[in-house]
């Protein structure tokens, strides 16, 4: 799907821009039609954005015409695409899922190729691995809040080579100086002439000029885009029902097949009779996967009443009996034995503690979450001979092609991927299981197939958030300040599956102990953080979800520090600012997110705010969530504050969206989500067991952008890594109650009942907390309760 | 299999399906009306939303052959109607969108809504429009885009 910008509103920057051309302009009669011409195109109103739909889908086949090696114009590297009727395409690395990357990317090219927003069309970048890795990934990919800090000079100096090639020449056509040329809205201008040139004009004579190595790049005081907030371009055509997700596209000839899985993670499938299916009006043919059934109608409903009616028998395999309490138990088991990967270790961790005026220790536990996005997984795959055409919406579109190449057996190469936006991916279009199966579907077909899992597959065949079990202690001094921090952390790990190389040669997880080995405070005089790899049954399968590793550890990290400011009598903001002394932009968001909240202002019985701070992604957070629960343990959120120093920012308004929406789905997760197993099934299903935050149940968010000269830091993720934590140290304000299990039990927050501490599981002794802090497993005995 | 004859968004629409498939269905994969969505299958979230006769319905529950001879609206054409004009435009200037998948439905109940209550207070928002999940948590917005829409 390309997209073309909407025309932006009137008051941004662009009327700046335009107003002072004008200026420039009017002595020149040649050019002043045009600059009246884009006065007028700056000037259409929000009724005709929503009328002209803005971005307007075309042709999969127009993107691999621009994309592809076939493009007729002007191509100085992989994102930036002129032809010679003017039209700019940018084909952007990252792909569309809700963050507003089109809009943010678009933004950094323009900003420095001078032109306007309204001027570009967008397009998905194509799988390939050498022109589009993302360079903090190191692979073509979307996630990990990794966007805009990996494209942040890449694409602004690819927007300024090209510019300047541009500028070249035109000033070489015109016989001048290209230094007293210069550019904006696609067009390059000699103002001591009154001579100008469309880019489209010059595609030709730019091809020929060398790609400079060096470009400068423009001060920050000089950006016309940049920190604007400028109107997405994707959003048009996505509240008039033109925008086209995977699971909308239609192709000539296409059927459709719904799937049933296997029930039992890893089963297979035994047996299946169709007889009843196939005399379903609409249903075509059935299809065996060796874990699957599919069934293949004229349209969905047909498809689901043929799986419907077919009677399918399952081998379960070695999960028939598995459920979640024994899950945990082996993790228990699994983390106390260790040995522990060493993240992080300096000093006499043992002895600091020993020696510390006061010890507190806890455990934590957080369960399976599914990625749920509003999409429901989906693909259409088109078998040919010895290739085949994929269009769905994917996060990594290089691995997506490989893995379905080789479902097909076919090379990489004879796969074309269409990319299309995503309805929500937090994580779950990073897997590529939806395409693969499809393909194995299709490849028994002599047609084109579109398929559709229903919500309940999507929610019980996901490749689940991990569980984790974190167990955590400090040695506190006189003054209540750590002088020694033990964290062992225990899940599996999503890493070591997903990209093995990541892994650390000592079988550190990064992203298990990211923001847990590094916390916002600094490393402790004394710690130690390892992590013990823990490896759920075959068939169980874990994945990034959105926050990734520090969703989990800021939860664990965040709710302890309240801990420990409580167990010294201090108040939580004031003990975070003493541990923050030195962590300027740490204390800063501290201060606004707290004066902003109201933070020590009288509330009513049963009432409480709690606050975190957090650095993740590259960027400092500090939110507060004032929260009541009821006397029957209900909580109800009050009011979300919180204040943000993401750097430089592209555009303000996706920060604001992203930190709302990312917090929203935190306190989903920590209100009503956790997927639990039952003989080897899930046992949750669809919307109504896998609980979403409403409307009705959402307070008012209030989001303190903090703009500051660092670069820019990472943003999709933050919010959600800073909910959970917020919400249950307000429950404790408000309660007593320490939370230190995902998802809350309301259970324990009726009045009167009785705490429970960290769930089922008793916290480590004092003296095998050391032990363990050591890496000693044979001391573990000593002293044990 | 019958042939059923729908008033979809002002045009006499013919489909060949069974009386029981609901209407969700026969919009996106027979008619080709895909701005629809599908979420959940049991009207738990909303995506589905559309208007017959005006009224707000989950399209995903709803076997066809009980539209009868009612008027389908879906978010193709409700900015068509006053109240969907007014519901789009406030959605883009207040930037409600993120990944926008279910914002059709959000938009179908907004537009309900503000045709049968122009001037919404929070617990009319509440009720019209907690029947509509967002997992991009664009709920705040959502109310407000009501509010100007409400306004204009």
């Amino acid at each position: 799907m390309t997209l073309r910008a909407p025309p932006p509103l009137i008051g941004t920057a662009g009327v700046e821009v335009v107003a002072d051309r004008r200026k420039v302009l009017l002595g020149g009669g040649l050019v002043l039609g045009f600059a009246f011409a884009a006065v007028k195109a700056h000037a259409r109103s929000t009724d005709q954005r929503v009328n002209n739909a803005g971005a307007q889908p075309v042709s999969n086949k127009d993107v691999a015409d621009v994309a592809g090696a076939g493009f007729v114009g002007f191509k100085p590297d992989a994102f930036i695409r002129i032809s010679p009727q003017n039209q700019v395409t940018l084909i952007i690395p990252n792909v569309e899922m809700g963050q507003g990357i089109y809009t943010g990317e678009c933004m950094l090219i323009a900003e420095e190729l001078e032109v306007g927003l309204d001027q570009v069309a967008v397009v998905p970048a194509p799988p390939d691995e050498a022109l589009y890795k993302q360079p903090l990934l190191q692979f073509q990919g979307t996630g990990g809040s990794t966007s805009i800090r990996g494209a942040w000079e890449p694409l602004r100096k690819a927007g300024a080579a090209a510019r300047v090639m541009l500028i070249q020449a035109a000033a070489q056509g015109w016989g001048v100086n290209p230094a007293e040329c210069h550019a904006e809205r696609a067009q390059v201008l000699h103002l001591a002439s009154g001579r100008f040139a469309t880019y489209g004009q010059l595609v030709n004579a730019a091809s020929r000029i060398p790609k400079p190595q060096q470009v400068a790049l423009k001060d920050p005081s000089q950006f016309k885009l940049i920190g604007k907030p400028a109107p997405r371009i994707d959003t048009p055509a996505k509240v008039n029902g033109t925008a086209m997700y995977g699971i909308d596209i239609m192709v000539p000839g296409m059927k459709f097949a719904v799937v049933a899985n296997c029930p039992v993670l890893g089963g297979t499938l035994a047996g299946v009779d169709d007889s009843a299916a196939k005399a379903i009006p609409g249903v075509l043919q059935t299809v065996r996967l060796p874990n699957a059934v599919a069934v293949i109608g004229e349209h969905f409903w047909a498809a689901k009443q043929g799986l419907d009616a077919c009677r399918i028998s399952w081998n379960p395999g070695a999960n028939a009996k598995l459920g979640s309490p024994a899950l945990w138990a082996d993790m228990a088991r699994v983390a106390q034995a260790g040995p522990g990967a060493v993240a992080v270790q300096q000093g006499d961790v043992a002895g600091a503690y020993k020696g510390a005026k006061k010890q507190v220790e806890a455990v934590y536990r957080q369960p399976f979450l599914c990625h749920a996005p509003m999409e429901p997984q989906a693909a259409v795959v088109h078998v040919t001979g010895g290739g085949a055409e994929i269009w769905a919406g994917t996060q990594v579109p290089s691995r997506a092609q490989a893995f379905a190449a080789k479902v097909l057996g076919v090379a990489p190469e004879k796969v074309i991927i269409h990319n299309q936006l995503i309805g929500g991916g937090f994580g779950r279009k990073l897997e590529t299981d939806y395409i693969e199966q499809a393909c194995a579907i299709a490849k028994q077909c002599p047609y084109p197939v579109k398929m559709v899992w229903t919500r309940e597959e999507d929610m019980q065949h996901d490749n689940y958030r991990p569980m984790y079990l974190d167990r955590i202690s400090a040695g506190l001094d006189a003054d209540g300040r750590p002088v020694s921090w033990s964290h062992r952390v225990a899940g599996a790990s999503v890493t070591a599956r997903y990209a093995p190389p990541g892994m650390k040669p000592n079988g550190v997880d990064p992203d298990a102990v990211e923001d847990a080995a590094e916390p916002v405070y600094g490393v402790f005089p004394n710690m130690l953080v390892d992590f013990v790899q823990w490896h759920p049954p075959a068939g169980v399968v874990v994945s990034w979800w959105r926050g990734v590793g520090p969703t989990h550890n800021i939860f664990v990290v965040e709710s302890f520090v309240d801990e420990l400011a409580h167990a010294v009598g201090k108040d939580p903001v004031a003990y975070r600012r003493d541990l923050l002394r030195n962590v300027p932009r740490a204390r800063a968001v501290l201060d606004r997110a707290a004066q902003a909240a109201g933070w020590g202002s009288p509330l009513p019985a049963r009432t409480g705010r709690g606050v975190i701070v957090q650095k993740c992604f590259g960027s400092y957070i500090a939110a507060v969530v004032e929260a009541a629960v009821s006397d029957e343990g209900d909580v109800t959120l009050r009011k979300i504050t919180t204040a943000v120093d993401c750097g430089l920012t592209v555009n303000p308004t996706l920060v604001r969206q992203q930190l709302e929406g990312g917090i929203l789905f935190g306190l989903t997760a920590a209100l009503w989500q956790g997927i639990t197993l039952k003989d080897g099934r899930v046992e949750q299903s669809n919307f109504n067991d896998y609980r979403m935050l409403r409307i009705n149940e959402t307070p008012p968010i209030d989001v303190i952008h903090m703009s500051t000269a660092n670069p820019p830091g990472g943003i999709g993720e933050t919010g959600t890594t800073a909910a959970a934590p917020a919400l249950t140290n307000a429950i404790f304000a408000a309660t007593g109650v320490r939370i230190r299990e995902l998802p809350i039990d309301r259970a324990l927050l009726k009045k009167g009942a009785k705490p429970q501490g960290a769930a089922v599981l008793a916290p480590l002794g004092v003296a095998a907390a050391a032990a363990l802090a050591q890496g000693l497993a044979a001391k573990a005995a000593e002293g044990e309760p | 299999m019958v042939a059923i004859v729908l008033n979809v968004n002002g045009q006499m629409r013919q489909a060949e399906v069974p009386p029981d498939m609901p209407l969700l269905w026969v919009l996106r994969d027979v008619l080709g009306l895909t701005g629809t969505k599908y979420g959940c299958g049991i009207a738990q979230c909303g995506a589905c939303t559309v208007h017959v006769d005006g009224r707000p319905v989950r399209s995903c529950v709803l076997p066809v052959s009980a539209v009868g001879n009612a008027a389908v609206t879906t978010v193709e054409a409700v900015g068509q109607t006053p109240a969907g004009a007014k519901t789009q435009k406030a959605w883009l200037e207040l930037e409600v969108v993120q990944c926008g998948y279910c914002q059709s439905g959000q938009v179908m109940s907004a537009a309900a809504l503000l045709a049968r209550t122009p001037s919404p207070t929070d617990a009319d928002i509440d009720i019209a429009m907690a029947g509509n999940i967002c997992r991009c948590g664009t709920y705040p917005r959502i109310r407000e885009a009501i509010k100007r829409a409400a306004k204009s």
